[in-house]
């Protein structure tokens, strides 16, 4: 048993990568040693800008030898079989047995040397190495075909116990010399094994770790910030990418001018985390502290006063900048900055974005004066709508993009604007993905809600649809974001009439997207994607279907306590059992090919009852039989139950009491069940069974109020 | 920086970094006489990095970027300011090594100063041109772009250019310790000849050219200039003269950027300009590596387009 050290050293590796190849190189390793038959006890991998490497502990020096057996052709058979057998195995004929009139060749592969497997091993992960974006160099990039890495590979250390395993790649050799700190340690650092691996270079001041370099950024971070009397503000995306920066990671705490705190908040987080990779860190009040604190990779010889000082005025600069972009922008008012959206394209056969914002303002106010957003003024909801892009023009969403919304909240507020508007104008991207906070307010629920809406509708209209992994318009999370803010709000209304308004009441275009596409692809589109939403909610999806069947609803709040109600009903036992009675009922109904008349063929256009259509003729005939003898006691009950259950159920379905109406038809669980038992069905006299048939006829028509059952899984 | 006094003048940073590069073997060049965004623009880099022969050079490259004027008021923005460009074919195994040591000649001290390679890959739409490296930084500021050609003018890179983009008044600006680059020194005083500063030799130029390319510059005349050139482009790759093709492209590419200064070109028109812009580009590559490649194919046995 010996330990294999495997380094490869190369020029910087972009940090957000280095955890990845990490990975890839210990799966990579492992799974080469499987194919030879090899496991090491434990892998240890190490991650630094310059290096990825590897511990393999524990591995045996020898492969096994194995023995392999193959069946050839019968010893009677033509020349060729045995020709070609030999051929196959490599052996000659005096090698095979003969047993009872067959051959068999025994193929002995002896044990190879471990050190071999590795010599072959490496250089095959090296050339193949999934890096996301990799690079020729040199002397060799001559040919397309040389060697591709993240950066220049620089050398390999291929250690097996005390041994150099020998390899060869593109000209680097292996070796026993790697490098340590740029800086702290130019020359050379030569190893003797796997076991004196990381405390040699943690001589040559590289921490081989990177959950070490982590865990000093981090806690170093802390003390500083407590020792200025702030905190810091974690962010462990931060700390791993200062440690994928570093060889040798040196938190320091710098200052900036309070002055830059006049700046939003959110700027200046975004300044120095993105553009500086900086630490940001709050007072104990929980403002932001005018204070950062940057990684350097040194021990300075001066403690780090002048790197403080550098990246303090690269810092003051940025913030400068940021500060120069929010004054200028403060100075024009919204309503100003909006007139320039005229001057960018949304969409080419969409107008411009100030096109876009017209037909999002008036959406708006009409969610709001139509009372569909409750408790919101139109006027406002109009203003927060024709102001909600105007920050796009901005300088600072200019710089950066990912302020957008927020900004325009700021200079709302600035400028004055009623509270409402400028939130409406923060927040009217949100929801942004799922888990984000779903808008409450009414004003910005009517311009999130219509900014939405336009952008489904339009797209919808230019055949933008998208198609299976394409979305470039993110319609889909649009929907999603309709849905949320539909449901938390409980917004009633038609998606229809919504949509109406949405072509804004042209006609012909609403023809054209309501007939010809929203039937086929927006309404089927918002019903996967609610589908999708439900799923996702943990509801079971048979239940969603089984309502969705129903079709003719678009209120989604209804749809959904529908399917809420079903699902806790279908987890009692009543709702067991009741289930259990339709099937049968259904069953004799599908057999007698008596139709089922609820879930097949039901239009969508929102005006059907899903009862209504029960005026099937075969059922029509048997209700008419019914009079005509006397039914017998269970059947009696059945019917009474019926008649007891159907209007309660209607009644609380209108009041959209939906767990009422599932109480009413849980009351026929046991008159079904009696019926079963005591009835029959297939009675030999014709009206009998025509009675009996339109009873389970009615029993599923009664179900179907509530939800199409037969979707129902059990 | 330590002590400001003794620091580099910006004309001395230049001439220590010339005369760093030329004892690595690099070719000093002069600037080229025409304007670019950047000196990855001058043929030097652009036409010398295609084709197998080894190729090193150095040079100061005046570069305007007319939407980054401030008409002089901005402490840190220039419309027309230098770079200096280092281009190595193929890249040298120890380029690193030798970019460092050009940073130690000008005074930085990596024991003092946090130097590190932060991802940073490079593309030249305009090019057709991208690759891979990092952006330096010195203390947390930018200090140069390092990138290993991978491709130009659409065409691989056989073999691999390493090419260094130093940004010279953000550099001295550090070196010298100053807020401002009108307060850099540009020389130091001689006996009674008084030294100069870079606002002296270059504030008046920042804020007229500022004017003329915000303001002033004729649209119409823009317009037609680069429909000049881009046909002045084409006709040249038709006459065999790819260099001549090229130095229209460049012009093409720079009329553009004053045409975006003057806010006529709306977002859509933007990409089809650069279309047309990188179609000159690649144009003149492709007609360069034409007139070359029979050479290059013989004079480098196995080399291959």
């Amino acid at each position: 048993m010996a330990d294999f050290l495997l380094e490869l050293c190369c020029e910087e590796i972009p940090a957000r990568m280095q955890a990845k190849a990490s990975e890839d190189l210990a799966r990579l390793f492992s799974g080469k040693l499987a194919e030879a038959g090899l496991k090491a006890e434990k892998l240890t991998s190490y991650v630094t800008p310059r290096r990825l490497a590897l511990i393999a502990h524990g591995l045996p020096l020898q492969t096994e030898a194995v023995s392999e057996e193959y069946k050839g052709p019968r010893t009677s058979a033509p020349a060729q079989a045995l020709e070609g057998f030999l051929r196959k195995t490599g052996l000659t004929q005096d090698q095979l047995e003969d047993r009872d009139g067959v051959w068999f060749a025994v193929v002995e592969k002896p044990g190879r040397a471990t050190s071999d497997v590795l010599a072959e091993a490496v250089p095959a992960i090296i050339r193949a190495f999934p890096w996301p974006k990799s690079m020729r160099w040199g002397k060799a990039s001559i040919s397309t075909e040389s060697l591709r890495w993240v950066r220049p590979l620089q050398g390999i250390v291929a250690i097996l116990g005390t041994d150099l395993v020998a390899m060869e790649v593109e000209g680097i050799r292996s070796g026993f010399v790697t490098v340590g700190h740029r800086f702290h340690h130019p020359g050379e650092v030569t190893i003797t094994s796997a076991a004196d691996y990381a405390e040699k270079l943690r001589a040559a001041h590289v921490i081989v770790d990177q959950a070490e370099r982590q865990a000093i950024v981090e806690t170093r971070a802390k003390a500083l910030a407590a020792e200025a009397g702030y905190e810091l503000i974690e962010d462990g995306g931060l700390v791993a990418e200062n440690a994928g920066l570093t060889e040798w990671p040196v938190p320091l705490l710098g200052q900036f001018d309070p002055e830059f705190l006049q700046v939003p908040p959110e700027v200046i987080q975004l300044t120095l985390r993105i553009n500086q990779k900086y630490f940001v860190l709050r007072d104990k009040s929980g403002k932001l502290a005018p204070a950062f604190i940057c990684t350097a990779n040194i021990v300075a010889k001066d403690g780090g006063a002048a790197i403080v000082a550098g990246n303090g005025k690269v810092l003051a600069a940025r913030l400068s900048d940021a500060r120069f972009f929010w004054e200028q922008d403060k100075k024009i008012p919204l309503a100003e900055q909006a007139k320039k959206l005229e001057r960018i394209t949304f969409h080419e056969k969409l107008g411009t974005v100030a096109d876009k914002v017209e037909r999002v303002a008036k959406l708006a106010e009409w969610l709001a004066s139509e009372g569909i957003v409750p408790g919101c003024d139109p006027a406002l909801a109009r203003q927060a709508a024709e102001l909600c892009k105007a920050d796009l023009v901005t300088e600072m969403v200019g710089e950066f993009p990912e302020l957008q919304g927020l900004m325009g909240g700021y200079y709302a507020r600035e400028e004055g604007l009623p509270e409402a508007v400028a939130d409406a104008i923060r927040d009217h991207y949100k929801p942004v993905g799922q888990g984000d906070d779903v808008p409450a307010a009414p004003v910005t629920v009517a311009v999130a809600l219509a900014d939405r809406l336009d952008n489904l509708t339009r797209f919808f209209l230019i055949d933008e649809a998208p198609t299976g992994s394409k979305d470039p318009f993110a319609l889909r999370r649009a929907a999603l974001g309709v849905i949320s803010i539909i449901v938390q709000n409980r917004l009633r209304f038609r998606m229809e009439q919504v949509f109406l308004a949405a072509c804004d009441d042209d006609l012909d275009e609403f023809g054209a997207v309501f007939y010809d596409r929203i039937e086929e692809k927006l309404a089927a589109f918002f019903a996967d994607r609610l589908k999708v939403q439900q799923k996702e909610a943990g509801v079971r999806h048979d239940l969603i279907d089984a309502v969705f069947a129903l079709g003719g609803e678009d209120d989604l709040v209804r749809l959904l306590d529908r399917v809420h109600a079903l699902q806790s009903f279908v987890e009692t036992e009543d709702g067991v059992n009741l289930l259990a009675g339709y099937k049968r009922a259904a069953n004799i109904l599908k057999k007698e090919g008596v139709g089922d008349t609820a879930s097949t063929g039901v239009a969508q256009t929102g005006e059907e009852d899903p009862g209504a259509s029960l005026d099937d003729p075969a059922v029509g005939d048997a209700m008419r039989a019914h009079d005509a003898y006397m039914p017998e006691p269970a059947e009696a009950a059945l019917i009474a139950a019926l008649d007891s259950a159907e209007p309660r159920a209607d009644s609380a379905i209108a009041a959209e009491d939906f767990e009422g109406a599932m109480a009413a038809l849980a009351i026929l669980r046991a008159p079904i069940d009696t019926f079963f038992d005591d009835v029959t069905v297939n009675a030999p006299e014709p009206e009998k069974r025509a009675a009996r048939l339109a009873l389970l006829g009615r029993i599923r028509a009664a179900v179907h109020k509530v939800a199409d059952f037969s979707k129902i899984a059990g | 920086m330590a002590d400001p006094a003794q620091s580099l003048s910006f004309q001395d940073l230049i001439l220590t970094l010339h005369d760093y590069w030329g004892k690595q073997g690099c070719v000093i060049l002069q600037p080229l006489d025409m304007e670019v965004g950047a000196g990855t623009f001058h043929p030097a880099t652009t036409l010398r990095s295609l084709g197998p022969e080894p190729w090193n050079c150095a040079y100061v490259q005046p570069s305007r970027r007319p939407t980054d004027g401030r008409y002089g008021e901005n402490p840190n923005r220039l419309q027309h300011y230098y770079q200096y460009q280092v281009i190595m074919k193929p890249s040298p195994s120890n380029l690193q090594e030798l970019y460092l040591g050009s940073l130690e000649a000008i005074g930085i001290d990596p024991l003092v100063h946090d130097i590190r390679f932060v991802e940073d890959d490079w593309e030249s739409p305009t090019l057709g041109a991208w690759g891979l490296g990092w952006e330096v930084w010195c203390d947390g500021m930018e200090v140069t772009q390092f990138t290993y050609f991978q491709q130009m003018g659409g065409f691989d890179c056989k073999p691999v250019a390493g090419e260094l983009t130093y940004g010279l008044e953000r550099l001295a600006m550090y070196i010298q310790g100053v807020d401002r680059y009108h307060d850099l020194r540009f020389n130091d005083a001689v006996g009674d000849r008084p030294a100069v500063t870079y606002g002296d030799v270059f504030l008046a130029n920042e804020q007229q050219m500022s004017k003329w390319n915000f303001e002033i510059a004729d649209t119409e005349k823009l317009f037609r200039w680069f429909r000049d050139c881009e046909a002045e482009c084409k006709a040249s790759i038709e006459g065999g003269v790819p260099l001549a093709a090229y130095e229209q492209a460049i012009k093409a590419s720079h009329v553009f950027n004053l045409l975006q200064a003057r806010g006529v070109i709306s977002v859509q028109e933007r990409a089809s300009y650069m279309g047309r812009v990188r179609d000159l580009a690649r144009g003149s590559c492709e007609a360069y590596i034409e007139k070359n490649k029979a050479g290059w194919e013989a004079k480098f046995p196995g080399w291959s387009l």
